[in-house]
């Protein structure tokens, strides 16, 4: 578990961390993103000690990093930069047990980890140990980086934009091996990224950062879904424009709200009427109390309908209804399996809700489609 | 008398001069090594000062050797001591130079991936930056040993022997067989000087680092 407390970071007149203030859970993947300059990389930094924060107090498991020095603290942390930093006059294997040896492991044990360390990246030991880094790909070099942070076995890994420098092939690659191994040895990782696509393929949690501070602290999810800032808007761009709205999922969702309705009590004459004003051939009957009774139709009141009787006479009970929050698709079942041209969508106190018709529907697969649509 | 003859008939002396010679660059450059090499080192680590060293030691160097031997003639008196001086003075700039050089060239990826690691200040220097940076140095020390094997000459003005006696000697005696007793072995000695220490340049750079074939 990772803490910051209060962590603030000042040169001369220029703050680059603001009183910033997170956990981190273990066994965590978390992307800190942000615009340039946003202090992303001052706070990887500082859980390290290569910055050392003031005012403030990072705090790792419980403990205060400043409790031991950072030379140890930083054998215990793994760390992985963006331009590599494979040591040029030593071998790939040499490179790998670089942090081993400073803790003055054994030597069968810097080979034992050496070897198993490659076989997780299927890179063969017989192959690539004895190669330099200069013999070897970006990409493989890149991956020998994120051996040499993992060789002592550290809980949490730091990772300054590591994929940054690398082709998009070869960086999708990494992102799924890192992701891999994250989830397989159960690391805390900390990235640091200005890659969008990246945060969201790779973190657990993202945290988004500007002039210092925190501006979300969310999952992809979360922050897909409610982005807490139009900066972070603009960061994830595309991905919420590509991001459908979820598909309607309760009746209420494709009905259409505007429903005439008609007194029980109202004469025979004055619904033609009403019907005639608004252009359909039914109305929904209701009582006093605006319950639902039943719905009746043009065709009806003319065949058998007699001047001065009251709507409720000739009323239609076998109306198709649904309620508001039940499945949508038991709405639409019903309306495809009948002859109906419609259903009512009633509230809990079987008022009239609203809806659905052949067109509303069309209207609301629409809108989740292509977003809204003018009717 | 033709040269061979000379050179035989003074055989004896002329090796004695050569050890002196040696003894002369080996010693000075010896010292102007352990000197330039730290100093460099510590510029690196405070580099606002670096250009004010930087500056004075290349004034030193732009100071006639006879001015300054002329100086070590007075202050240290005569023999190979104020030689030894002025020799090792003047073959400090260029280690000191590329010294200074090669760690600031030393890329800040390898040292931030070192300390980021959880090395030591003296383990980023000695595991990282010296390895890195040793060719420059040990080719600094090449131009400097060069140098010194043909300032040395200059030192038998003041006592210290060496191949210029010889030189001094035939200059004065309008003996131009004496001269080039002098200055055909100084001139070796340079080349072999050179030769061996680039020898020793590409045997110590790193593998990693040497240009793939």
């Amino acid at each position: 578990m990772i803490e910051f407390r209060n962590v603030t970071k000042r040169y001369g007149a220029v703050t680059v961390l603001d009183d910033v203030s997170f956990t981190i859970k273990s066994g965590e993947f978390v992307v800190v993103i942000g615009p340039s300059g946003c202090g992303k990389t001052t706070t990887l930094r500082t859980i390290n000690r290569l910055i050392e924060p003031k005012p403030g107090t990072v705090f790792i498991d419980g403990k205060d990093v400043t409790l031991q020095s950072g030379v140890e603290l930083r054998r215990s942390i793994g760390y992985v930069i963006q331009q590599i930093g494979l040591f040029p006059n030593m071998t790939v294997e040499e490179n790998i047990a670089v942090v081993p040896k400073l803790l003055k492991y054994p030597p069968e044990e810097c080979r034992t980890i050496v070897h198993d360390l490659l076989a997780l990246v299927n890179m063969p030991w017989d192959e690539y140990a004895h190669k330099y880094p200069n013999q070897l790909s970006g990409g493989q070099q890149q991956r020998i980086g994120v051996l040499r942070a993992l060789a002592a076995s550290p809980p949490i890994v730091l990772m300054d934009e590591p994929f940054g420098a690398l082709d998009p092939v070869t960086r999708e690659g990494l992102q799924e091996e890192v992701k891999r191994i994250q989830k397989k040895l159960k690391k805390t990782i900390v990235f640091v990224t200005h890659d969008m696509d990246e945060a969201l393929r790779l973190a657990d949690t993202i945290i988004f950062m500007d002039k210092g501070k925190i501006l979300q602290m969310a999952s992809p999810e979360e922050m897909l879904h409610k982005p807490a800032d139009t900066l972070i808007k603009n960061f994830l761009g595309r991905h919420i424009e590509e991001e459908t709205p979820s598909a309607p999922k309760r009746a209420e969702e494709f009905m259409k709200k505007r429903v005439y309705t008609v007194n029980e009590n109202v004469k025979t004459l004055q619904s033609i009427e009403r019907m005639r004003k608004r252009e359909v051939n039914s109305l929904v009957v209701i009582d006093d109390e605006e319950r639902y009774l039943g719905t009746v139709s043009i065709e009806e009141i003319k065949r058998r309908g007699k001047a001065g009787r009251a709507v409720s006479e000739y009323l239609n009970t076998d109306t198709l209804t649904v309620n508001r929050n039940s499945d949508a698709k038991e709405a639409l079942d019903k309306l495809l399996a009948s002859t109906e041209n419609y259903v009512i969508v009633l509230n809990d106190d079987r008022s009239v809700a609203g809806i659905i018709t052949r067109t509303s529907t069309a209207k609301a697969l629409g809108e989740a489609l292509w977003g809204e649509i003018e009717a | 008398m033709n040269l061979t003859t000379l050179f035989l008939a003074n055989w004896p002396a002329i090796a004695r001069s050569l050890a002196t010679h040696i003894m002369l660059v080996v010693v000075s450059v010896g010292l102007g090594t352990i000197t330039a090499i730290p100093l460099g080192i510590v510029l690196t680590r405070h580099r606002r000062f670096a250009p004010a060293v930087l500056a004075v030691a290349g004034m030193i160097q732009t100071i006639p050797g006879l001015v300054m031997l002329g100086f070590a003639l007075v202050l240290l008196g005569i023999g190979t001591v104020p030689a030894l001086a002025v020799l090792t003075i003047y073959s400090i700039l260029p280690i000191l130079q590329n010294t200074y050089t090669g760690i600031s060239e030393v890329s800040p990826a390898y040292t931030d991936a070192a300390k980021g690691i959880g090395m030591t200040a003296m383990q980023v220097l000695f595991k990282v930056e010296l390895p890195l940076a040793r060719e420059t140095i040990i080719s600094g020390i090449r131009i400097s040993t060069v140098y010194i094997v043909s300032w040395a000459t200059l030192a038998g003005m003041i006592g210290a022997g060496g191949m210029g006696d010889w030189i001094w000697t035939g200059l004065a005696t309008y003996n131009t067989g004496y001269i080039l007793i002098g200055a055909i072995p100084s001139a070796l000695l340079a080349f072999a000087f050179s030769a061996a220490l680039g020898g020793l340049q590409r045997l110590l750079t790193p593998r990693g680092l040497r240009r793939q074939p």
